[in-house]
């Protein structure tokens, strides 16, 4: 047997934005669609290269990130992986489409590569401004999955991953990235594809004429065939029953709704992903993600040398909130510390699920600077 | 059987939960038949079709017709079917939306459709007005023209539709009326079937909402307005300038035989990929 790992594996050089094509690529993305905006552009400009070198790829700049999103949408439901990148501004306009591929229920993939804001706000400087937009930007009740990367070989990673959880549960995924991550060239090994588990959107098994487009099944998710497949059905952003025709039905209505959170609830296991760092016998938990939790990590070691028991919990699955972990280390912890780059919008999170048992401290940073390990070391050793 | 009801029990979705949402005499459900007409003239696989729509009453369209349907957010349906198509360009991907979807919300996705010439079919169904939303100004309301919105008349200039999609550069510009429907059938299936991108504007009258407020009180009025004003190109042309005006041209205006971007970049892919494989054409896997 040729050993195809060998020969497949290469090394890379990579920013943390050309991680993320390579991670997309591995999960078998064949569809971008987007527009530019720093700092995400050279996941775009990369696509624009890669793509047309694979069977089936395909890439297109569209006019604004409105039309990148339906693209992705449409480019999904003819069957491919798609996905598209930006950065806050143009997040805001993929909203809409966002809100109706949550209720269609279309597997993509949205990178935002966060810049300060509000507004076009600090275009190349790093921040964590839109935690929250990327849990409710949209309209209307729905569940989401945002994940985060906090160096170059997560940002493979956990696009990969993104892929996978939209692929499973049929919904869109959104992977947070700051500045400093995507920025930031590193060494990395990239495995061939054979090295990483790669889900595929289920396909109905019964015929055509049995095929029902939304309805209930065990895991609450439904098969879901290409468009020109045979399986012909509507798809709709109004709210449908299990055929997919608009519905009013108090009764039908209640149903897809409940489907819909549920197909995210079941699973919270396998969504909710963090990572522990000394925090077994930890008196002082740090909760950090993105580049954050970089030096949240050296923090720790800073403080383990002078005898501050404290420990680490990165988050890499923002939403669903991992609270089972938060909840476990605040009873651990008799403090933790929160920092981030924007005002706290994970900090709350943290709190709703940590402020009776322990106490919650913030370190917020929104002036366009990193937050450094010397600035966390400095609030785990003031008691 | 007759003939039409053959039609209508092949292409209809008898799963649906009719009736339908058109008012009486409304000129959309003319369009509709029209579609149907073309389709089954092409002899086109209802597999092979895939029909995304718009907002308002004109995208209700998809709901019905037994095709792949995808009725999509307000003003974005050509960016949705671009994806579509580039994705599976063996799909016969049909653009159906209204003039505030494809003109007012979405003209900017129109203009770059057309300069990119993405082998979509876009039927725009011109009623002047937001029917869906109760009567509002588009972006096609004549100066002059009352609507909710415009209760003093509409001030601005709206815009001609077929002049807007030629400049942009659309492979082929159309104009009908759902009152020449024989034509219109014509219209719909050569734009159907022509490569790159193809724009029929399909004038369509909303009695409801349009001709209410505008002294054409029912779809009757409505249509010997349409019977009256629509002259074919060729003979508008001939027309001397002062009889041209209150007349509207309709028929071809622009044909080109263009590759449409989603063939020319399957040829980029050709030359790039070492080897070529039967899925390049888009399986749609
Ligand atoms: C983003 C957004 N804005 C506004 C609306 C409300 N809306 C629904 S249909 C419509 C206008 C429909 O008019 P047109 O496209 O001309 O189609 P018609 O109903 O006349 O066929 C509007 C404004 C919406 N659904 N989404
Ligand atoms: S409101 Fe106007 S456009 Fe809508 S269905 Fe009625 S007549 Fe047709």
């Amino acid at each position: 047997m040729p050993n195809h790992k060998k020969k497949n594996a290469k090394a890379l050089f990579a920013l943390g934005n050309e991680a993320v094509v390579e991670g997309a690529l591995i999960a078998g993305c064949t569809f971008y669609a987007g527009y530019p905006i720093t700092p995400s552009s050279e996941i775009m400009e990369v696509m624009a290269a890669r793509l047309p070198r694979i069977p089936d790829g395909a890439f297109i700049q569209m006019e604004d990130e409105i039309a990148s999103l339906g693209a992705v949408i449409g480019a999904s439901l003819a069957g491919r992986k798609a996905m598209t990148a930006t950065s806050g501004p143009g997040f805001s306009l993929m909203q809409e489409n966002l809100g109706f591929a949550c209720m269609t229920e279309v597997p993509l993939v949205i990178v935002n590569v966060m810049r300060g804001g509000p507004s076009t706000g600090l275009p190349t400087s790093p921040a964590q401004g839109d935690v929250q937009q990327a849990r409710w930007g949209t309209h209307g009740d729905h569940p989401i999955i945002v994940l985060s990367a906090s160096d170059v070989k997560e940002c493979m990673e956990m696009t990969i991953q993104a892929f996978n959880f939209a692929e499973k549960y049929r919904t869109p995924v959104i992977l947070l990235i700051d500045e400093i991550t995507a920025h930031t060239r590193e060494r990395i090994d990239v495995p061939g594809p054979e090295a990483f588990e790669i889900f595929n959107r289920s396909y109905p098994s019964v015929p055509p004429e049995w095929y029902k487009p939304y309805e209930d099944t065990m895991r609450g998710v439904s098969p879901m065939p290409p468009i020109g497949s045979g399986y012909r059905h509507h798809v709709t952003g109004l709210t449908h029953d299990v055929m997919g025709f608009p519905t009013q039905q108090p009764e039908e209505i209640k149903s897809l709704m409940e489907r819909l959170f549920r197909k995210i609830d079941q699973f919270f296991p396998d969504i909710m992903l963090v990572e522990e760092y000394r925090t077994e016998d930890a008196e002082i938990g740090v909760i950090a993600y993105g580049s954050v939790a970089r030096s949240a990590h050296l923090a720790i070691d800073m403080a383990r040398e002078q005898g501050y028991k404290a420990g680490l919990l990165k988050l890499k699955t923002l939403f669903p909130f991992p609270k089972t972990y938060v909840d476990k280390l605040a009873h651990r912890c008799s403090r933790i510390i929160v920092p981030e780059m924007n005002m706290g919008q994970m900090s709350r999170e943290v709190k709703r699920v940590a402020s009776k048992t322990t106490s919650v401290r913030t370190i917020n940073r929104i002036d366009g600077q990193i937050i450094t390990p010397s600035q966390i070391y400095k609030s785990i050793s003031q008691g | 059987m007759s003939d039409v009801t053959e039609l209508i029990h092949h292409y209809l979705r008898h799963n649906k939960k009719f009736p339908h949402v058109f008012c009486a005499g409304c000129g959309h459900g003319i369009v509709l038949g029209s579609l149907i007409r073309s389709i089954h003239g092409l002899g086109l696989e209802k597999d092979d079709v895939c029909i995304v729509a718009g907002i308002g009453c004109s995208g209700r369209i998809a709901a019905y017709v037994d095709f792949n349907t995808v009725h999509t957010t307000h003003g974005r349906a050509l960016t949705f079917a671009t994806g579509i198509k580039m994705a599976n360009p063996k799909l016969k991907v049909i653009a159906i939306m209204g003039d505030g979807d494809a003109f007012s919300i979405g003209g900017n996705h129109l203009i770059h459709a057309a300069r990119r010439n993405i082998g979509v079919t876009a039927l725009v169904l011109n009623n002047y007005i937001y029917g869906m939303t109760g009567g509002q100004c588009s972006a096609t309301t004549p100066q002059g023209a009352n609507t909710q919105t415009t209760p003093f008349g509409q001030m601005e200039k709206s815009f001609d539709l077929v002049d807007l999609t030629r400049a942009a550069g659309a492979n082929g510009v159309y104009r009908g009326s759902v009152f020449h429907v024989n034509m219109l059938d014509r219209l719909v299936s050569t734009a159907i079937e022509r490569p790159g991108f193809n724009l029929v504007e399909i004038i369509s009258p909303c009695h409801t909402q349009y001709g209410r407020k505008n002294k054409y009180k029912t779809a009757v009025d409505m249509y010997s307005w349409l019977k009256h004003t629509c002259v074919k190109r060729e003979k508008y042309e001939a027309m001397k300038p002062e009889d041209r005006k209150d007349k509207l041209p309709i028929g071809t205006f622009a044909e080109h035989d263009t590759k449409g971007l989603e063939e020319l970049y399957a040829d980029l892919r050709t030359s790039l990929c070492p080897q070529p494989t039967e899925a390049v054409e888009g399986s749609g896997k």
